[in-house]
């Protein structure tokens, strides 16, 4: 039986690969084409209307979910998984704890963005500001990031020393102390009463909002996709250079890599900063959405799951990942009947997959570089050994 | 012996002028793990330009010697000098950025990454972009007249468009991590293509025959640009004729001014390309001379009885 479904499974991954090759060997404008093509389907999407389609709607189900509101978590998962990729997959750090950081990006939304938050209220009290002042969205935006990223920083300092499962139990840790922090400190996040009153691009939230409202989740959508659409250029950057060669080269055999130049700590903390800085954004787009947050929805079971998208999905590949990401904020919202069974089911596959193809669903290949006519010119030239 | 007929060793390259300078030396270098004694109270120097051999029996202490200079351990006591220069207690990225590079005994590649980025990973380590240069590449150089964009189209719109991209790079330079990412691929090519392995340059070094794996590894050393370059049983699982083919490849390395230092169990292929040999036994050094002396010595032909002399 597993053997048969193995060899399904080869076949399958063949014709998947095949793809991949097939893909780049196209010329580049057939490609460019065919991406733009591909993003412009991207945005269309909360509009899906095309007959023979539409079931993918998740409110074609009775009492389905809000279609838009599916994409956009959708897409914030996939943000998650982009940076969490990094991490995982480039680096080869198995960090268990990346919901610490989701939280402190919404958290910090939350408390410089609210006039509810206890922080906004201090500044207000302080320097004698009108009751209605906080921080504006685009700079909490900032705030959000950088704070995400300098927590990376702090995190990653002292324990990027540490080598695979002790770096997972660390981070493990990292994630539930950033949850009962937010929990306890009442003075500052309000505790498990929750912040309200988040800000969007258009200001505190208000009926009076015309494009990011709490009833039309499309626009929040689009500001989302978009950011991934950025993010994934800016990745794309850092994978093929010297920076995303350092951070292969780590992965695949750190004291080798050390003898061969690279600095293990330096890129290792890069790779922490950035994923770290990604997971806060996500977070940070997350709590505008809602508008309001509260320490319960930052479990570690959320970890977890990310975690199941980058590894599910085929660690070091960013197509990998985002599918992954997509399945498993999907699936359970249009198939209703597994909701309940959602963590059974995610198990299941978690174990099925490491059986299977441990590489995920779409496994990382390198991009063959693209060589003009130095690979015929190398076939021409003499082998002089 | 059908080896000795047909591979006849190479005749030996006359030493170079007299290589005065000391490239490297280890001083009384001691390293213990726990009871065991890895290295004993270890000194000896490579001289500039020189090809040294290292031999001994199994468990002498030759790769942990590799493991101390290049900052992978941490000698119990005693010192390595590189150029005058203390080199122990220094990071490995900063020893091999000084200039020592090595191969590793049992194959250690980056196996997911490509023959051609494997070396490229060598001659990153002489370029800077980092981060920030790689995302935003704002920091701009001004480029050679080869390294700017070339007008190949004939006419049209291409032509126009790629003439705009040449006056642009002209006026604001190049981004540095254009120039060094280029750089940093013609050079590992050009390294692939030195060792005789360029024609699978894409390939992924896992997929890669044994002997490219062995020769891919020289390679990627060698993109680091090192002075002296340590070959941990380059030639192990090769067969007679691979073996001459790679004492051919040695000899062109230190020719480009490399100095090499070379583990080898074949006492035939160390005596052939070798100017100098030190001996290690139990973690002591027994000997150390010119191969013919060192051939002759009693000590290391009492060391190596019973270890029928490998292929020779
Ligand atoms: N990390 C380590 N921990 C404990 N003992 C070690 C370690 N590395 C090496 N040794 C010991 O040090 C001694 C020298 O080992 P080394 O690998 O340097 O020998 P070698 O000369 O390279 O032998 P070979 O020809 O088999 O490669 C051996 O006795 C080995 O068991
Ligand atoms: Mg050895």
């Amino acid at each position: 039986m597993i053997d048969k479904i193995r060899d399904l499974d080869r076949r399958r991954a063949g014709a998947l690969h095949s793809v991949g090759d097939r893909w780049r060997a196209l010329p580049k404008w057939q490609r460019g084409l065919t991406f733009v093509a591909f993003v412009a389907f991207i945005y269309y999407l909360p509009l899906l209307g095309i007959p023979g389609l539409t079931w993918l709607r998740t409110d074609s189900i009775s009492g389905g979910s809000n279609w838009a509101g599916v994409l956009f978590t959708c897409a914030v998962y996939v943000l998650v998984a982009i940076g969490l990729n990094v991490v995982i997959g480039l680096a080869g750090l198995l960090d268990l704890g990346y919901i610490g950081f989701f939280a402190i990006g919404a958290y910090a939304v939350a408390l410089f963005g609210s006039v509810n938050s206890p922080v906004v209220k201090w500044f207000q009290a302080e320097f004698d500001l009108p009751p209605t002042w906080a921080v504006t969205w685009a700079i909490c935006a900032f705030i959000a990031l950088v704070m995400a990223l300098i927590s990376g920083v702090i995190l990653g300092w002292p324990t990027l020393r540490l080598r695979g499962d002790y770096l997972a139990i660390v981070t493990l840790g990292f994630g539930e102390i950033i949850r009962i922090v937010a929990r306890n400190m009442e003075g500052v996040t309000r505790g498990p009463q929750g912040i309200s009153a988040i800000p969007g691009p258009e200001g505190p939230p208000s009926p009076d909002n015309q494009i990011f409202g709490l009833i039309d989740i499309k626009p929040w959508y689009w500001l989302a996709i978009t950011v991934v659409l950025l993010m994934v250029f800016a990745v794309r950057r850092l994978e093929n250079s010297r920076v995303g060669r350092s951070w292969l080269a780590i992965r695949e055999d750190e004291d080798a890599a050390a003898v061969m130049g690279v600095y293990p700590f330096k890129f290792k903390l890069w790779a922490f900063a950035i994923g770290a800085a990604l997971g806060g954004f996500a977070g940070f787009l997350f709590a505008s959405r809602y508008a309001f947050i509260d320490p319960t929805q930052f479990n570690v079971n959320l970890s977890i799951l990310f975690v199941a998208m980058v590894v599910v999905g085929g660690s070091g590949n960013m197509v990998g990942v985002s599918v992954g990401a997509v399945l498993l904020a999907y699936l359970p919202e249009r198939f209703r009947e597994i909701a309940d069974y959602r963590w059974l089911a995610f198990g299941l596959a978690m174990v099925l997959v490491m059986i299977l193809r441990p590489q995920g669903l779409i496994p990382s290949k390198r991009r063959a570089r693209e060589l003009k006519d130095r690979a015929a010119e190398a076939e021409e030239a003499p082998a002089h050994v | 012996m059908s080896d000795e007929t047909n591979n006849p060793v190479a005749p030996k390259i006359p030493t170079q002028p007299v290589p005065a300078k000391n490239l490297l030396e280890i001083d009384d270098v001691t390293l213990r793990f726990g009871g065991v004694v890895a290295l004993n109270g270890i000194s000896f120097e490579i001289k500039e330009g020189e090809i040294l051999g290292l031999i001994g029996p199994n468990g002498a202490g030759k790769t942990t010697c590799f493991n101390v200079m290049t900052g992978v351990y941490k000698p119990t006591s005693g010192a390595v000098r590189f150029r005058g220069e203390r080199v122990t207690g220094r990071k490995p990225h900063q020893i091999s950025r000084l200039g020592i590079s090595r191969t590793f005994q049992n194959i250690r590649l980056f196996p997911e990454m490509s023959a051609l980025e494997n070396v490229m990973v060598g001659t990153d380590s002489r370029h800077k972009t980092s981060v920030p240069g790689a995302l935003f590449r704002l920091y701009r150089v001004r480029p050679k007249e080869e390294e700017l964009p070339q007008v190949t189209a004939s006419g049209g719109i291409v032509r126009t468009w790629q003439q705009v991209r040449r006056g642009f790079a002209k006026t604001f330079g190049l981004s540095r991590h254009i120039l060094e990412e280029r750089a940093a691929e013609d050079k590992a090519m050009e390294l692939l293509r030195f060792v005789g392995i360029a024609d699978r340059a894409n390939d992924e070094a896992r997929n890669l025959p044994y002997g490219y794996q062995r020769r891919l590894e020289i390679a990627r050393a060698l993109g680091t640009e090192p002075k002296l370059l340590c070959l941990d049983e380059p030639a192990a699982g090769f067969n007679p004729a691979e073996k001459e083919e790679l004492l051919g490849l040695i000899r062109r390395i230190r020719d480009k001014g490399v100095t090499v230092l070379l583990i080898e169990h074949d006492m035939r292929l160390v005596m052939g390309v070798t100017d100098r040999i030190v001996v290690l036994e139990f973690g002591s050094k027994i000997a150390d001379g010119r191969p013919e002396e060192v051939s002759r010595d009693p000590r290391v032909i009492a060391a190596y009885l019973g270890e029928p002399a490998d292929a020779a």
